[in-house]
């Protein structure tokens, strides 16, 4: 087999680029937030402190071997989806490990870290994860619903499963974007970006004010900073899906980190204006309002 | 003893039956260890800086002094900015402020939170209540000198001490956190003897292992 054995420290440097601005950019994102609440808000450099605290905290305990593996799960769910598309289109250094099928991979990664942050809090046998699992889960499969069914749409749009294809064919000028070619995909799968972005008003699962925190209840120290590391580099990577299937791609940094700035705000600037949902109401948000607009959109292709 | 932590033969739905010993089964009671600073001075410094700058507080009010934090969290005071933060379980937080003061019975309640808090943690006494028992020296029902409980690194006087007391209050506490001056887990495992004898000596109905984590 033919491996490029190059790409290994690409791909790291990709993933160290990523999770430094994912730090700062949580930190941009709460800082926006709180001015709109008229605080000052974290320090822009917040999230390192609180990650080197966790590393350093000397005490953990476990609670099963499973209760290992759910931040290691969700942790490579996050850079499994990031490595698997291409970062930068066009560039050999940052179009990582991407291949023909990558598509499916992907929407398989976004899964994943829920699945094993599930079983791992689980585990730890507090009443608070047990339930905090079983409402995320159910808000995160209605979220994905929209989104499966605009990936399925592009996918045909464009007859290939290629991320890379994909956005080879919206190069040009920003009218090739699949924002203009297939309008209905890409709001169906922003109302869906919406929910899986753990902003309001679909935070509701992981909200310290609501049943204690969810699903990390038990987890601290080291455990809880492996989960932080993943909240920095998973909305990118998440959002660099976005960016490759429906915004045209990036074709370098400057470009990327301005993109993914701008997707991100679009969940920010939602988030900031509406109050926070039930469970129960945003499953029936995304199945009345954003599903039906999903289904539109691969009947229409 | 409450019934439903003694020994008893649980009969599950399909006819098995097994024994369970709530107290054993439920907790973790192996005494606390003492866990010095593992690294050298230079990785201890940079660990000491964030714990400084990354305070998260248990969101566990008990006296009167707890209507102080409220504030600290809303836009007048905003403690964020100097990196403050409240988490809801003690698993994750390392700060724990007893707010003023603590009844017997709120006193096991917050045993087992800090017992909870995983290593570096650190202890603040809100109010004149937890130094001397305040205005309650005469109670029967609450502690005089939070001290004797737990291993407190800071109080602040007042009764109440004003929010902007309070952010005073964590400015000295990181000033003392980056100094390495802050080992109060490291005290309590210590003189854990001590320390359980005096609480002992308060909370009459112990129904609790002697450590739980
Ligand atoms: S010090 Fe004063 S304000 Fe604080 S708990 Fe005691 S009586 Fe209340």
């Amino acid at each position: 087999m033919d491996f490029d054995w190059m790409k290994i420290p690409y791909s790291l440097l990709t993933l160290f680029i990523v999770v430094n601005y994912g730090m700062i950019l949580n930190a941009f994102i709460q800082k926006i937030g709180a001015r709109v609440g008229r605080r000052h808000g974290i320090p822009i450099w917040q999230n390192y402190a609180d990650l080197i605290k966790n590393y350093s905290i000397r005490s953990s305990i476990t609670h099963g071997v499973m209760f290992y593996l759910g931040p290691v799960f969700r942790l490579s769910g996050g850079v499994g989806l990031l490595l698997f598309v291409p970062t930068i289109y066009g560039s050999y250094m940052f179009s990582n490990m991407s291949f023909a099928g990558d598509l499916i991979l992907a929407l398989y990664f976004v899964f994943f870290g829920t699945l094993g942050m599930a079983l791992g809090a689980a585990e730890s046998g507090h009443p608070h994860a047990a339930i905090g699992i079983t409402r995320g889960l159910s808000q995160v499969t209605a979220a994905e619903l929209p989104f499966a069914l605009a990936v399925f749409a592009v996918a045909l749009q464009y007859q290939t499963l290629s991320v890379t294809d994909i956005v080879a064919a919206q190069q040009g000028s920003f009218l090739n974007w699949t924002l203009f070619t297939n309008p209905l995909a890409v709001t169906a799968a922003m109302l869906s970006f919406l929910g899986s972005m753990m902003r309001p008003p679909f935070d509701v699962v992981l909200a310290p004010q609501e049943i204690p925190i969810g699903p990390p209840t038990e987890y601290h120290s080291s455990y809880l900073a492996l989960m932080q590391t993943n909240r920095a580099i998973f909305p990118i990577a998440k959002i660099v899906i976005y960016m490759n299937l429906f915004f045209g791609g990036a074709a370098s940094w400057p470009v990327f980190f301005l993109k993914v700035f701008c997707i991100y705000m679009i969940s920010v600037l939602v988030g900031v204006v509406f109050p926070r949902f039930r469970v129960e109401q945003s499953i029936r948000w995304f199945l009345i309002w954003a599903v039906p607009v999903g289904i539109l959109a691969v009947v229409l292709v | 003893m409450k019934p439903e932590l003694e020994k008893r033969i649980v009969r599950t739905p399909d006819g098995q039956e097994f024994e369970v010993d709530p107290l054993r089964d439920y907790y973790c009671e192996a005494a606390p260890t003492v866990m010095p600073a593992a690294y050298g001075k230079i990785v201890e410094d940079l660990f000491n800086w964030a714990r400084s700058q990354s305070l998260w507080i248990l969101g566990f009010g008990t006296g009167c002094g707890a209507i102080e934090m409220r504030p600290l969290m809303t836009p007048r005071f905003d403690a964020y900015r100097y990196g403050v933060q409240w988490r809801p379980t003690p698993r994750q937080a390392n700060l724990f402020i007893i707010s003023g003061y603590l009844s017997t019975k709120t006193l096991k309640r917050a045993i087992r939170s800090y017992e909870q808090m995983q290593n570096p943690k650190y202890v603040v006494g809100l109010g004149s209540c937890t130094i001397n028992g305040g205005m309650y020296w005469d109670s029967y029902n609450t502690i005089k000198c939070l001290d004797q409980y737990l291993p407190v690194d800071l109080y602040i006087t007042g009764c109440m001490p004003r929010p902007e007391a309070l952010l005073q209050g964590f400015e000295d506490l990181k000033k003392l956190i980056r100094a390495g001056k802050c080992e109060g887990a490291n005290k309590y495992s210590e003189n854990f003897d001590w320390y359980k004898a005096n609480q002992k000596q308060v909370i009459h109905d112990w129904d609790m292992p002697d450590y739980n984590w």
